[in-house]
C-alpha cells in the first residue's frame, strides 16, 4: 500500500498506458462486432461461419496471439499497435457471437408492432432491436473490459507496458510490497472500468429502469 | 515466415521431444498445472453454485465473487505467492483458480436457478428429498451449462498457465518467455503454436462433451429402461430384509 502512495507518479503513467491498451480495443471490437453482428444475424450461413471463427480466435491464447501476429501484420511483438490488434480480436470474437443471440432475443410481439408503426427493415434494426440488445451488449463488454485488462497485465510477462511491470519488476528485484501495489491498482482499475461500464448501460437504456420499478 | 519454418522444424524433430525439457515433458506440465487448477477450481466453485442455485439465497455473492475474482490479476498474485511460499504447485494453482472459478460459479449457479420450477415442483410432490431434487433432477438439467463453464474455466487457465514459466516453473510458457527473453523469436513462436493447440484440442474435447449432456437427447447413455431410477428400481425390488409380500400397501397400511 505504501509503494503505491510512494509513486503515484508512475502508477498514473502506467495506468494510462494500461487503459490505453486494453479499452481502445474495447471500443475498436464494438464498432466492428455491432454492424458485423447485425449483419450475419439473418444469413444463417454466414451467421455460423462468423460464430466458428470466432470461437476459434477466442480460443487461442493472448500470450500466443502476441507473439504469432507480427507473423501475418507488419508489427513487433512489443508494439503497441499489436496489442491492440490482438485484443482487438477477442473483443470482436466475444461480440459478435452476442449480438445475433441479443437480437434473438427480441420478443416478436415488438418486433411485429415496428412494423405495424411502418418501421422499415433497416429503421428497425437502427431503432428497435439494436438498442433492445444493448443489456446483452453492455454484459458481454464488461466481460471483455475486465479480461483486456487481465491479458494487459499478464503481457508484462513478454515485456508489455502498463501496470503488469510492478508485478514484473517487483517479482525480480523480491519486492512483494510491489507487486501488491499491481495488484490493487489493477484490481482497482478493473472495477472502476467495470461499474463506469455498467453504469454508461443503464444511462441509455432508460427504459429498463421503467420496467424494474413497475 | 521463416521464423514459422524454424519452429515447425524444432516442433517435428524428435530429439526436440525427448527428455526433461524436452516437448513431451513440458506438455505433461502445462497440463498437470491446468488439471490440478480446474480441478481445485471445480472442488470449489460447483458445491457452492449448486447450494446457491438450489436455495436461491446468496444469489448477489455469485455476482460479487464473479467480478472480484476477475477483476484480480493473476500474474500479480502468481508473483506474489511464488515471493511468499516458494517454487512448487501452491503459486500456479491459486492463481489460476482466480480464473477457473468464476465461470464454474457463474455456470453451475445459473444452471440449477434456471431449471424450470415446475419440474423442481413435480419432483418435489412426488416425494423426492431436496438432496435427491438437487443430484436428480437439477444437476441432469443444468449439466450442459456446468459444463459450459468448466469449459471456460480450462480455456482460461490452460492459456494462461503459460505464465507459471516467468516464475521459474515449467510448462510451455518456457520456450514463449525464454524465446522472447533471449531473443530467439522461432523458439517463442514454438511455444505459441503448442498453447494455441493444447487450448483448441481441450476446447474441442469439452465442447464435445457440453454436446452429449444436454438432457433428454439420450447422447450421453445407450442403455433405455430408465437409468436414473436405477436405485429407486432396486429399492422397490430389494426391501431390507423382507419379502415382496411385506410390502403390499394395503398389508402395511391396515396392520396399523
Amino acid at each position: 500500500m505504501r509503494y503505491l502512495l510512494n509513486h503515484l507518479d508512475s502508477a498514473g503513467q502506467l495506468t494510462l498506458i494500461h487503459l490505453r491498451l486494453s479499452l481502445i480495443p474495447v471500443l475498436l471490437g464494438l464498432l466492428i462486432a455491432v454492424p458485423l453482428g447485425a449483419l450475419v444475424w439473418r444469413r444463417p450461413a454466414l451467421r455460423r461461419l462468423t460464430t466458428l471463427s470466432a470461437s476459434i480466435i477466442f480460443t487461442i491464447p493472448s500470450l500466443a496471439l502476441f507473439v504469432v501476429l507480427p507473423l501475418i501484420i507488419p508489427t513487433r511483438i512489443l508494439d503497441e499497435a499489436n496489442v491492440i490488434v490482438a485484443l482487438t480480436l477477442y473483443t470482436t470474437a466475444l461480440l459478435v457471437r452476442a449480438v445475433p443471440e441479443a437480437l434473438d432475443a427480441v420478443p416478436g410481439h415488438v418486433r411485429d408492432a415496428a412494423t405495424a408503426v411502418g418501421y422499415t427493415r433497416v429503421g428497425q434494426l437502427l431503432k428497435v432491436e439494436l438498442p433492445l440488445s444493448i443489456p446483452v451488449l453492455v454484459a458481454g463488454l464488461r466481460v471483455v473490459a475486465v479480461t483486456n485488462i487481465s491479458m494487459v497485465a499478464v503481457g508484462s510477462v513478454i515485456g508489455i507496458g502498463g501496470l503488469g511491470t510492478w508485478f514484473t519488476e517487483g517479482y525480480q528485484s523480491d519486492k512483494s510490497d510491489q507487486i501488491v501495489a499491481g495488484i490493487i491498482a489493477i484490481f482497482v482499475l478493473a472495477i472502476v472500468i467495470d461499474v463506469l461500464i455498467l453504469l454508461a448501460g443503464r444511462t441509455i437504456t432508460p427504459w429498463a429502469r421503467v420496467k424494474a420499478a413497475r | 515466415m521463416s521464423f514459422l519454418h524454424e519452429a515447425l522444424a524444432y516442433i517435428f524433430s524428435a530429439e526436440n521431444w525427448a527428455g526433461k525439457a524436452g516437448l513431451g515433458a513440458r506438455i505433461l506440465e502445462h497440463l498437470q498445472y491446468t488439471g490440478v487448477a480446474v480441478a481445485v477450481s471445480a472442488l470449489i466453485a460447483i458445491p457452492v453454485g449448486l447450494i446457491i442455485g438450489h436455495t436461491g439465497r446468496g444469489s448477489f455473492l455469485v455476482v460479487t465473487a464473479v467480478n472480484a475474482l476477475r477483476a484480480l490479476p493473476t500474474l500479480g498474485v502468481l508473483l506474489l505467492g511464488v515471493l511468499l511460499w516458494g517454487l512448487g504447485l501452491l503459486p500456479p494453482t491459486v492463481a489460476l483458480m482466480l480464473l477457473g472459478i468464476p465461470p464454474l460459479l457463474a455456470g453451475t449457479y445459473a444452471g440449477i436457478a434456471n431449471v424450470d420450477p415446475k419440474i423442481v415442483d413435480a419432483a418435489r410432490s412426488m416425494g423426492m428429498t431436496e438432496r435427491r431434487i438437487l443430484t436428480r433432477v437439477e444437476m441432469p438439467n443444468a449439466m450442459p451449462l456446468i459444463l459450459g463453464g468448466l469449459r471456460t474455466a480450462t480455456l482460461q487457465i490452460v492459456a494462461t498457465a503459460t505464465v507459471a514459466a516467468y516464475a521459474s516453473l515449467g510448462g510451455l510458457g518456457r520456450y514463449l518467455i525464454d524465446g522472447i527473453k533471449v531473443r530467439e523469436f522461432s523458439l517463442a513462436l514454438v511455444g505459441a503454436l503448442l498453447v494455441t493447440a493444447l487450448a483448441l484440442v481441450l476446447d474441442g474435447l469439452l465442447a464435445l462433451a457440453v454436446w452429449a449432456s444436454v438432457p433428454g437427447t439420450g447422447r450421453l447413455r445407450r442403455r433405455l429402461p430408465q437409468p436414473l431410477l436405477d436405485d429407486e428400481v432396486r429399492l422397490d425390488t430389494e426391501p431390507s430384509g423382507q419379502g415382496p409380500a411385506a410390502r403390499d400397501p394395503s398389508l402395511t397400511v391396515e396392520g396399523w
